[in-house]
Order: C-alpha cells, then sequence, then structure tokens
C-alpha cells in the first residue's frame, strides 16, 4: 500500500468521525435519543484514535518504541482514571467531575501546542506568522481553561469556599496578567513576522511567560465568582477547551481536530448563553463576580418587608401531605448536596399509595447544573413524566393542596415578580399559590441571592427546619404512621 | 497563506454554524448531559497528542506528550463514560436494570 493510499484513508476516517460527532451531538437534543446520540459520538471517537494509531503504526520506518511506549501506556493510565472516576462518581458530584475532565483536556490542548511551539523554535525552519498566532492562541486558551476548570471543580467539591473569594487589588492582578499575556502574544506574534529577530531562547520565555499568565488568569478568573454560577463558568470554559483544539488542529494541520474544537467551542457558547438566561444572569455579570456587592442595598429593602414565620412539626406536615389530594414537590440544591433523592421518592411513593397525586416541579437550574435534578431523580427511579419543567407546572400551583419544597430557595421567592430586588425578573416557581406551602429546610439561611424569601413568611406556609434528608425520613416515617 | 491553511480556515468557519446550528434547540433538562457529551468531543486533542507522541525525539518533548496523552484519553474516556451515565437515566421506561449495565455498584435505595 502507498503512503498517500493510507492517507487517504485515514483522512476519510477523520472526517467520518467528525460527523459522528455533529450527529451524536444532534441526537442528544432530545431525552429519547440522548443515549445513542452520544454512544454514536463515541464511536466517532474510537474512529478518529484508531485511524490515527494505525496510521503513525504503517509510517514508513515504523514509529520508534519509546513513541509507542508514551501512547498507549499514556493511554491506559489517563484512560483507566477517567473510566475508574466516571464509573465510581456519585450522580451528585458529576458536575466537579465533568470539570476536572474539561481541565484535563484544555491542559492537553495546551501541552500539544507547546510541544509544537519549541519545536518551531529550535527548528530550522523560521515559524511562520499564522502558525505563531495559532499556537500562542493554543497555549493561552489550554492553560487558562486547565486552572479555570480545576478551581470551578474545587468549588463545587467545597475544596474551595464557594462564595465568592474577593482579594484586595485581584482584580489588578486579572489586569496585569491579562495584559502580560496580550504583550507575550504580540511579542511573538511579530517576531514571527520579521518585525525585529528573536533569538529562539527568547521566544521560548516568553512562551513559558504566556503560559504562566494564561495559569494566573485561569485561577483569578474564576476565584471571584460564586459556586452556583460555576455551572455556567464550566461551560464557558468547555467552549474555550474546544477553541483550544481547534488552534491545535491548526498547528498540526488536522481537519479532526478542526472540527471538532470548533462544534464545542460554538455549541459550548450556545449552551452558556441558555444556562446564563434560564438565571436571569449574563454571562458578562457573571464573569464581572458575584451577587451581592452592589446590589446590597436594594436585598435589604426587600428583606425588611419580612414578617414572622410559622415553624411546623414532621407530624403535622405529614398530616397535610397524606390528606391532600395533589402534592407538588419542589426539590432545589438543598436537595442535590443532601443527596436526598432516593429519600424525596420514597416520600413520593408511600403518597400515591394513600392515592395522593404527586408531581415535580423542576426548576431550569435547581440543582447544580441545568438539568442535574432530572438526573438526580432519575437516578433515584423517580418516573420520568411526573417531572413537570416550570411553564408545564406553573398553572397546575393553583390546584394543588401543599407544595413541598426541599432545599430550594431563590427560584421560589415571590420577589423575583417585582422590581428592585436582585432577583427581579428571574423566572420563578409559583409555590405561593399552592393552598398551603412546607418549606424543608435548614435554617433561615438566605439562597445565592443573598436576600431573605417572602415565601418563608407567607401565613400558608410552615417552616421544617432539618436537612432535607433528615426532613424527608422523618416525614416519611410521621406518613406510615397517619 | 497557504492553500492548506485557507481550507482550515473554511472548514473551521463552517463547523462553527454547524456548532451553533446543531444545539441551539435543547430542553434545559438535557443541558448539563449535553454539556458532558460536548465535552468528551474535544477530547480529540488525544489525536493531537498521539502525533506529537509519534515525532517526540527528547526527553522534554517525551514528557510533554506522555502528560498530554493521559490527560487527553482521561478527558475522552472519562467524558464519554459519564454522560452515557447520565443519559441513561432518561430512558423513557425502567426495567429492572439492564444485566450488562455497568451500573451494578449504584444502589436503588
Amino acid at each position: 500500500m502507498s503512503q498517500a493510499w493510507i492517507y487517504t484513508v485515514v483522512y476519510f476516517a477523520w472526517l467520518i468521525g467528525a460527523a459522528c460527532f455533529v450527529l451524536g451531538l444532534h441526537l442528544m437534543n432530545s431525552p429519547a435519543t440522548g443515549r445513542n446520540g452520544n454512544r454514536l459520538s463515541a464511536s466517532g471517537m474510537i474512529l478518529a484514535v484508531g485511524g490515527t494509531f494505525v496510521w503513525l503504526l504503517l509510517q514508513p520506518g515504523g514509529i520508534s518504541g519509546i513513541s509507542l511506549a508514551i501512547i498507549v501506556i499514556g493511554f491506559l493510565l489517563g484512560g483507566g482514571a477517567g473510566l475508574y472516576t466516571a464509573r465510581t462518581v456519585q450522580m451528585t458530584a458529576m458536575p466537579q467531575l465533568v470539570s476536572l475532565f474539561n481541565a484535563v483536556g484544555g491542559g492537553a490542548a495546551a501541552l500539544v501546542a507547546i510541544d509544537d511551539f519549541i519545536k518551531l523554535a529550535t527548528g530550522d525552519v523560521a515559524a511562520d506568522l499564522s502558525t505563531t498566532i495559532f499556537v500562542v492562541l493554543g497555549v493561552l486558551f489550554g492553560s487558562v481553561t486547565f486552572t479555570g476548570s480545576l478551581i470551578a471543580g474545587g468549588k463545587l467539591q467545597g475544596l474551595i469556599p464557594g462564595k465568592p473569594i474577593v482579594v484586595p487589588g485581584g482584580q489588578i492582578v486579572t489586569i496585569a496578567v491579562a495584559a502580560v499575556a496580550l504583550i507575550g502574544t504580540l511579542v511573538l506574534v511579530l517576531g514571527a513576522a520579521g518585525v525585529f529577530a528573536l533569538s529562539s531562547t527568547v521566544t521560548l520565555l516568553v512562551l513559558a511567560l504566556i503560559v504562566a499568565a494564561g495559569l494566573i488568569f485561569g485561577i483569578t478568573m474564576v476565584l471571584p465568582i460564586g459556586g452556583a454560577d460555576m455551572p455556567v463558568v464550566i461551560s464557558l470554559l468547555n467552549a474555550l477547551t474546544g477553541t483550544a483544539a481547534a488552534m491545535a488542529g491548526f498547528v498540526i494541520g488536522n481537519p479532526v481536530l478542526i472540527i471538532a474544537g470548533a462544534l464545542v467551542g460554538a455549541s459550548g457558547t450556545i449552551l452558556t448563553n441558555l444556562m446564563a438566561t434560564a438565571m436571569n444572569r449574563s454571562v458578562l455579570n457573571i464573569l464581572a463576580g458575584g451577587f451581592g456587592t452592589g446590589d446590597s442595598t436594594a436585598g435589604a429593602a426587600v428583606a425588611g418587608a419580612g414578617g414572622s414565620v410559622r415553624e411546623i412539626s414532621a407530624d403535622d406536615a405529614a398530616i397535610q401531605l397524606a390528606y391532600a389530594q395533589s402534592v407538588i414537590i419542589v426539590p432545589g440544591y438543598g436537595l442535590a448536596v443532601a443527596q436526598a433523592q432516593h429519600q424525596v421518592r420514597e416520600l413520593a411513593e408511600l403518597l400515591e399509595a394513600k392515592g395522593v397525586d404527586v408531581k415535580y416541579a423542576i426548576h431550569p437550574v435547581a440543582g447544580r447544573m441545568p438539568g442535574h435534578m432530572n438526573v438526580l431523580l432519575a437516578e433515584a427511579n423517580v418516573p420520568y413524566p411526573q417531572l413537570k419543567e416550570m411553564d408545564e407546572i406553573n398553572p397546575d400551583f393553583e390546584r394543588a393542596d401543599v407544595a413541598l419544597v426541599v432545599g430550594a430557595n431563590d427560584v421560589t421567592n415571590p420577589a423575583a415578580r417585582n422590581p428592585g430586588s436582585p432577583v427581579s425578573g428571574m423566572p420563578i416557581l409559583d409555590v405561593d399559590h399552592a393552598k398551603s406551602i412546607i418549606v424543608i429546610k435548614r435554617s433561615m439561611g438566605r439562597g445565592y441571592a443573598g436576600i431573605d424569601n417572602e415565601l418563608y413568611s407567607n401565613p400558608k406556609t410552615g417552616m421544617l427546619f432539618a436537612d432535607a434528608k433528615e426532613g424527608l425520613q422523618a416525614l416519611t416515617a410521621a406518613v406510615k404512621a397517619v | 497563506m497557504s492553500t492548506d491553511l485557507l481550507n482550515a480556515l473554511a472548514l473551521f468557519v463552517l463547523a462553527i454554524l454547524v456548532g451553533f446550528e446543531v444545539i441551539s434547540k435543547v430542553p434545559a433538562t438535557l443541558h448539563t448531559p449535553l454539556m458532558s457529551g460536548a465535552n468528551s468531543i474535544h477530547g480529540i486533542v488525544l489525536v493531537g497528542a498521539m502525533l506529537i507522541a509519534a515525532e517526540a525525539d527528547n526527553p522534554l518533548s517525551y514528557l510533554l506528550a506522555f502528560v498530554a496523552m493521559t490527560f487527553g484519553a482521561m478527558n475522552v474516556v472519562g467524558g464519554y463514560v459519564v454522560t452515557d451515565r447520565m443519559l441513561q437515566m432518561f430512558r423513557k421506561k425502567a426495567p429492572a436494570k439492564p444485566a450488562a449495565s455497568s451500573e451494578s455498584t449504584e444502589g436503588q435505595a
């Protein structure tokens, strides 16, 4: 077989792989076909990676033993680690795992670009302008997503405090490193354009500076952002990693990297916007830093309107639930954190056995990521038709006898309907329209928006102060006894 | 600019347009799996890692290629498996757990 012929076959494998990614992503737009879509995408990946491997083996002169060892051992090591963590992770911890995978993907893209740059800088052939631009962008994006995603994952995991961390002068540092990265990029690009001559040592030093600036920028960009905004940040970094992969594709002249990277870059950007819209935030707003600070005066004004709060015992709540005709359960972030999805399903099944009509109202951003709550409840075997999206369930609250709020806060706050509050305009669940309301919550602590929830002082509301898991267990026991 | 580069740019622009189109009509329910699925796709950088590994000829290159291979493989394998686990939850009916499932460690509580 001639070399050109083999390359043609491998090129087709890359193109088919890229087509599988597009079709796979498209199938993932619906729950019914989602799994097949992901598998199609995975098949494309196997084809692209496998094709590349065969191609390398068939190179004239073969592949060196060390290179082969690097490929095989590296794959087994990284793949094994990925397989193990992906299989064993608790579904509640899944967002931070995705963030970790994003981090290593960005890291890999940066390393590929760095390696290529070193080859160019130390080689005999001078780097041309366009290659330099793509390499530097790949290095920069990859470094930023590497540290940025690690910090985002750390915040979700609780290794780093979730609240916005504002270091005095932090913004100056962010601007300074951004400036360093920009100036470094400019120097390298001008050097490649032949405006001035750079020795290879200087070029490599400048590149090291850019890598360092990218790594620091990733940290200082994510640290001041609150934990509840992390999904949007991860999605944004995901899009950035895609772009970094595309840049690496330009450098090594590989079509599948360019297509797949651009695909993820574009779709990730759309997804980031969708997520931010669901939280009534703009992406710029999120990147500029947490809620609070500027809005705190408005928040205090609303909080002042709060009245007294009525506490309810598990037994009283159980009687209300057991004798209701229809109950709507509103699960939130607190349920996800307490990992109480199985307990909520148990209670719901018990109530259904007593003839109560039970539905779940899922706010688009309930849980730790948009759509996360659906995954958690599906994991607990809650029938999919019982999960109602916000627009579908909101008219039903008026007819519901009891709305049971488990660990949800800001997404139920009626203050969102009035102007002048930090949550104004955010789409909310009309929980206050239900005939009576039971809220399971650990304390009167505020939600992410940092304001009091008028729902809790509503005369129809009874507060059951407990951890989501314990509260649900107590309720289940009490309902059994009714 | 070379023809190769211009062709690559055309590919890049078209793929961006496809990316915008392919994801515009997704229910919020699927945002998380979709993000995770897109996350595994950029693991394609693994192909780049293999190519630099094949050309590596000095200790620094060996090291860079090795770490890039490990990172890329983790991104690809872990990303697809965790996305599959998420999407498995969206089955229409929930009969007994499939026998060949990787979920045997997950309790049914």
